[in-house]
């Protein structure tokens, strides 16, 4: 019995190192953050949630799409929680194109909650044109499509750095540590003060990097807390269940001799 | 099969039974005598009954709000995701049921495989559960092409692309099973189709496993033939069903604590990106299960000959019951088997773990070593080992004492505490 006990253990530690994530050379493990999201009861801050919005909307907006997302997003449980009145003067200050109209004309309107989030460029072809050749990747998943999450996407944010002596850099590229390969064509965006927070909030560079990261979290995975929430329902409830089933497959097997 | 034939007690249920035996085939479902020695890994059949059914009732929701278009796959995901009550609990059920399916099928064959479930009189379960596995596999590859990711592409490409190297028709099997000259929609489009269609053969072929297996009945950790019904067994209800019952509520606590604390871990990142012809990802890997194929198609140097190896360390299992040359089933009793049946359990997962690795430097050494010593434990240690090994004393029935060595009750005693 202990020998295969010891086997067991041998086969779980080397199903970890199998699953391991794999590790590139040239890369820096991103910086950990202890995101109020992480874990199994995790929630998102919903004033870090809205200021994370504010930098977005008056900082990514300009290059990133989000097309995944709507303005009526914004007012759902588990978001950013913003009042009725609030989405829908968010979504207002947008112009939308719709149509065609009884004429065939396309023709434009303010947004309503239920328009998806407008994005900077008519199509990808036109992003990467204006963006030097590097498509600004859409942000509705962008965390979960990221090694790190999160960790990867605040770090980037706060990770330029000037390049290290050798290292030459072609215009319009710039370096940081946690990118991969170190070279990326996103400038360094983030300055302290640059947005001014509706909370008073000091708009350092960190806490904007954390907002909009706390914001792109949410915006990657909107169920989180009520898959949290759910999650611990229905694990308590199996463990009460397994619980009684134990016992009576104990009790139906005590009618014979053989052990269960 | 029980002993007296069963008679419906209600005169309508005995009309019935006269012209379609259904309550026959459910009394004997009941009653089937099964061996009372059965450890919990005997469970896995009833929880892949599970995770079966599952993938068949996510999938069947899934596919009502899922577009198989290669411009809007990508966008209708992240619609069920977003948009349709709990979307994002039917995918996430169905995308990590795969691979506890998976985790599941793997256990049932080592298990077979330690308790030599798949000799004389089982070789038919063995081959059509090899022919589901086969399935499985299928299944989940066109499964994960469905979102329409990078790895979905990518992944695609790598493996429709292994056909081209069959010699004179391969580009054009490719070109084939493509509808084009790319993976692209037309690809999508039929995998879709028959990513709907294999779980239904599945669902065929596991009534025939089921039904090859109540001929013989189940093997046990014993592994000897038992007398039906006898002292040693039971019937299935139950005893066997609360059992199994119990594994698989286990079964689901893991399965849940995936599908709601870390829905992505198993699989990749890179499946968020929108698929893109134009960018290769850096290290193309299929999903976690498949991942020790994967290294054995990498580590010969020679296309084909790396295709023919991959799909041959799959069909050298169909031939296995006859591979192995032992009278004795359960490696229980087998102490040389036995050793190497954990050191052929060891290879595979170093497979599967260089699978995930850049084939280059040592993973590449380890994945030949790997590859050829997959082979020669079927090709040489089993026939081998059966031939010269000298086996432990079996005992006449589970729960009497040994037939060779004696008749002491502490010998027996100690051949059921190992098991």
């Amino acid at each position: 019995m202990t020998k295969f006990n010891i086997k067991l253990l041998v086969l779980s530690f080397l199903l970890l190192i199998s699953l391991r994530p794999l590790q590139s050379a040239e890369m820096v493990d991103p910086i950990k953050v202890d995101w109020s999201f992480k874990g199994l009861t995790g929630t998102f801050d919903r004033a870090s949630l809205q200021r994370g919005f504010q930098v977005y909307k008056e900082v990514c907006a300009s290059c990133h799409s989000m097309q995944y997302l709507s303005y009526r997003n914004l007012g759902e449980p588990g978001g950013p929680e913003f009042s009725e009145q609030e989405v829908k003067a968010i979504a207002a200050s947008f112009e939308i194109e719709d149509g065609p109209d009884s004429q065939g004309e396309m023709f434009t309107r303010p947004g309503k909650p239920s328009d998806k989030f407008k994005s900077p460029y008519p199509n990808t072809q036109a992003a990467t044109a204006a963006n030097g050749g590097a498509y600004p990747p859409d942000m509705s998943v962008l965390v979960k499509a990221r090694k790190g999450g999160a960790n990867y996407i605040y770090s980037v944010l706060v990770g330029y750095e000037d390049p290290p002596p050798g290292v030459t850099l072609d215009d319009g590229v710039y370096y940081n540590k946690y990118m991969a390969g170190n070279k990326i064509k996103m400038p360094n965006n983030l300055m302290d003060g640059l947005v001014e927070y509706a909370d008073g909030t000091e708009s350092s560079v960190d806490q904007m990097a954390k907002d909009v990261t706390t914001f792109l979290a949410w915006a990657a995975e909107p169920e989180l807390e009520e898959r949290h929430r759910t999650g611990v329902k229905v694990i308590i409830y199996l463990v009460l269940l397994t619980t009684l089933v134990y016992l009576s497959m104990k009790k139906i097997w005590s009618r014979i001799d053989t052990e269960v | 099969m029980s002993e007296h034939e069963y008679v419906p007690k209600s005169k309508a249920g005995k009309w019935f039974n006269d012209r379609l035996p259904l309550l026959t085939l459910g009394a004997h479902l009941t009653d089937y005598p099964t061996p009372k020695n059965l450890n919990y890994w005997w469970t896995f059949g009833g929880i892949l009954t599970f995770c079966l059914i599952t993938q068949i009732v996510t999938g069947i929701v899934l596919a009502m709000h899922y577009v198989a278009h290669a411009d809007l796959a990508f966008a209708s995901v992240e619609h069920i995701m977003r948009d349709v009550n709990y979307g994002w609990l039917i995918r996430y059920i169905h995308s990590n049921g795969a691979s506890m399916f998976f985790l599941a099928v793997y256990i049932h064959i080592f298990r077979s495989l330690f308790y030599g479930s798949y000799k004389s009189p089982r070789e038919v379960i063995w081959i059509i559960g090899l022919m589901i596995y086969l399935l499985m596999m299928a299944a989940a590859f066109m499964g994960y092409v469905l979102p329409w990711g990078q790895m979905s592409f990518w992944g695609a490409t790598v493996i429709t692309n292994l056909f081209s190297a069959i010699p004179l028709v391969g580009e054009s099997i490719t070109t084939w099973l493509w509808g084009a000259y790319s993976v692209d929609n037309p690809t999508l489009n039929r995998f879709f189709s028959l990513h709907y269609l294999i779980p239904f053969l599945i669902l065929g072929l596991v009534v025939l496993h089921i039904w090859a297996l109540h001929v013989p009945g189940n093997n046990n950790p014993v592994g000897i033939d038992i007398k039906k019904p006898s002292k040693d067994t039971v019937p299935f209800h139950p005893y066997i069903t609360i059992k199994d019952a119990f594994a698989l509520l286990v079964f689901m606590i893991i399965f849940a604590g995936f599908v709601f604390f870390t829905p992505n871990v198993l699989g990749h990142s890179d499946n968020y990106i929108p698929a893109n012809p134009l960018v290769t990802p850096a290290h193309i890997v299929p999903e976690w299960y498949l991942l020790p194929f994967y290294a054995i198609l990498r580590s010969v140097p020679d296309k084909l000959g790396g295709v023919i190896l991959m799909f041959g360390a799959i069909f050298i299992l169909f031939v296995l019951p006859w591979l192995d040359t032992s009278k004795v089933r359960s490696a229980v009793f087998r102490p040389i088997y036995r050793q190497f049946y954990w050191i052929f359990v060891l290879d595979v997962l170093m497979l599967g773990y260089v699978g995930a690795m850049p084939a280059e430097g040592i993973y590449l050494v380890l994945a030949r070593v790997g590859t050829i010593y997959y082979f020669a434990h079927f090709i040489i240690v089993m026939p081998v080992v059966g031939l010269i090994e000298k086996t432990d004393p079996i005992p006449m029935s589970i729960s009497e004492p040994v037939l060779t060595g004696g008749a002491e009750p502490s010998l027996a005693r100690k051949v059921n505490d190992k098991v």
